[in-house]
């Protein structure tokens, strides 16, 4: 080779199509954040007359509801200035409240069982095959499997219990697949190790291998938790109610959530329930950043320890 | 602890390996190995790459229950059990027989919770700040952490790691301890470290050492296996065999077998 070939045009002509490319990218990232930004925009420029309380409606009345507390803990309403969002608020912490203490435990223990313990045969092949489907059914025929099951055929009626139930149906697969790689990603080594200081396979498991894969479990549990309180069809399906004048009570309470409310009260002519609608999904915005960052938190916190 | 025999009778073997295979699947990864493993010293495997000691090392704590389809023919018996009884808990004879690895593996915990650990696995709960003191102390390590029980594990140095694994494993008073290539990731002067200590702890434990180095099988061994590979008349498999067994004195000065003296010469492998 001659030197000739280290000072030909080759690297400008690599240049203009790496500055090319990166370009597109950019434009790409731009149009992605620029949509998400005009979405929050409004919603935020809409909501927050519900929200602040320095707003008067006209020259006649003050408007009820302006700030979130009072947001929070109100009724709904058939006035939009008056409608709050209390019993939805209270109905998707019912619904998170279910749905955590009923993953959590199958969710582990099926991705623990499945990872650690199973014969690998073909049933099991079948299993983890299936468990990867699951987690990409869309989520209303979740919400037809909550009405037969939990609704009909156990008789918890259209109550929060079937809704959490149905929930935990819909995350269930993605939190399994999410323990299961927590559990991937802990080495062999400390497996290998525990087993050969004369810890049974339980002991070397549970003492070990879980307690290092908790942090990736829980962030799996957290993300799960966050794709269940934004959804809508399935609950809808299995009849969830639309107008809900009271607290859920009990777990056989009917029950409404908040991205249900919010679909219900944009249905309404009324311009003003745009204005309520956007402060709820404020809410649930604010509900999903406080759970992604707590994920976050709990990965970053424990990725250090190790 | 209850005081170890301190008088030791001469060449009181701890294994005896009759006619062993290993095969995973089809494929045989060593096959007929007979030899009797002394108590109380240091037995090398030495080999080119691929001829089974890692096999063969992790047949004597039943690691290789772990491996999918791994099978073992033949027989070890261990102080005069044989290890593949159906009546053998490898649990148990984990317990009896500790193992270091080629990576240190630490757990991703403190350092005194790496030893409590195998205590607590065992029901050695009594006394045990003096038992992981001890545990240090026999592993050249006590000196350089004591202060630092706390510590998390992984922020000592791989030679550090090791020695801790070396504690954590004589920490539940084990008989024989197996390892695997236990300096290969470490640098000249933990290695030196470690074989120091090999030295001190073979006064109370039967070693079993697997070793690309042939240094250090030379200066720290007092027996010496050697194996290869050999390849079938078809060309297509290769099984690693047992050449020649041997005291590392003889081994590496007048060895019985060609191929053995090819080897330690630097001419192959």
């Amino acid at each position: 080779m001659s030197n000739e070939t280290l000072i030909t045009g080759k690297k400008a002509e690599n240049a203009i199509k790496e500055s090319l490319f990166l370009f597109t990218l950019y434009i790409c990232v731009t149009i992605a954040i620029l949509t998400l930004m005009t979405l929050i925009y409004d919603v935020l420029s809409t909501g927050t007359t519900r929200l602040t309380s320095d707003y008067e409606v006209g020259l006649i009345t003050k408007i009820q509801i302006d700030n979130p507390v009072d947001f929070l803990t109100t009724l709904d309403s058939r006035y939009p200035d008056r409608a709050g969002i209390g019993p939805a608020f209270a109905g998707t912490v019912w619904l998170m409240i279910i749905v955590v203490f009923v993953t959590f435990p199958f969710g582990t223990g099926a991705a623990i069982y499945l990872q650690e313990f199973a014969p690998k045969n073909r049933l099991t092949r079948f299993i983890e095959l299936n468990l990867t489907n699951l987690a990409g059914v869309p989520s209303v025929i979740y919400g037809l499997l909550g009405l037969a099951v939990f609704v009909r055929l156990a008789g918890f009626g259209r109550s929060v219990l079937s809704g959490g139930l149905t929930l935990t149906l819909l995350i269930l697969p993605v939190v399994i697949v999410a323990s299961r790689e927590a559990l991937k990603a802990v080495p062999d080594t400390i497996r290998q190790g525990a087993l050969a200081l004369g810890a049974t396979k339980f002991q070397a498991v549970f003492r070990q291998v879980v307690p290092s894969a908790i942090p990736g479990m829980v962030t799996g549990m957290v993300l799960g938790l966050s794709r269940a309180i934004g959804e809508t069809a399935p609950l809808i399906f299995m009849g969830a109610l639309t107008y809900v004048n009271y607290f859920p009570g009990t777990p056989l309470s009917g029950f409404t959530a908040i991205p249900i409310q919010v679909y219900n009260w944009i249905g309404y002519p009324q311009a003003e329930w745009k204005e309520t609608a956007s402060a709820g999904i404020i809410l649930l915005l604010g509900l999903l950043l406080i759970m992604n960052s707590i994920a976050i938190f709990i990965r970053n916190r424990y990725e250090k320890d190790l | 602890m209850e005081t170890k025999e301190t008088v030791q009778v001469n060449n009181e073997s701890v294994f005896n390996v009759t006619d062993l295979s290993v095969s995973y699947g089809d494929f045989v990864a060593i096959k007929n190995v007979n030899m009797d493993i002394t108590k109380n010293k240091i037995t090398a495997f030495i080999g080119p790459s691929g001829c089974g000691k890692s096999t063969l090392i992790r047949t004597f704590n039943r690691m290789n229950d772990l491996i999918l389809g791994a099978k073992v023919n033949g027989t070890i018996t261990y102080q005069g059990v044989d290890l593949y009884d159906k009546m053998v808990d490898p649990v148990q004879v984990r317990r009896r027989i500790g193992m270091v690895f080629q990576k240190p593996n630490p757990f991703p915990k403190t350092i005194k919770e790496n030893i409590t650990f195998g205590l607590k696995v065992n029901n050695m709960t009594d006394n045990m700040d003096e038992r992981v003191e001890k545990a240090l102390t026999q592993a050249a390590l006590w000196d350089e952490v004591k202060d630092d029980l706390n510590k998390n594990a992984l922020e000592l140095s791989g030679g550090q790691q090791q020695r801790l694994c070396i504690a954590r494993t004589i920490a539940v008073e084990p008989d024989t301890i197996l390892m695997d290539e236990p300096c290969s990731a470490l640098d000249p002067v933990a290695t030196k470290k470690i074989e120091d200590l090999m030295q001190d702890l073979v006064k109370e434990f039967s070693i079993l050492i697997v070793t690309h180095n042939m240094q250090q099988a030379s200066r720290s061994s007092d027996y010496c296996a050697f194996f290869t590979t050999k390849t079938s008349d078809d060309g297509k498999r290769r099984t690693g065999e047992l050449v020649e067994f041997n005291e590392t004195s003889v081994m590496f000065t007048t060895p019985d077998q060609e191929l053995t003296e090819q080897y330690i010469s630097g001419r192959f492998g």
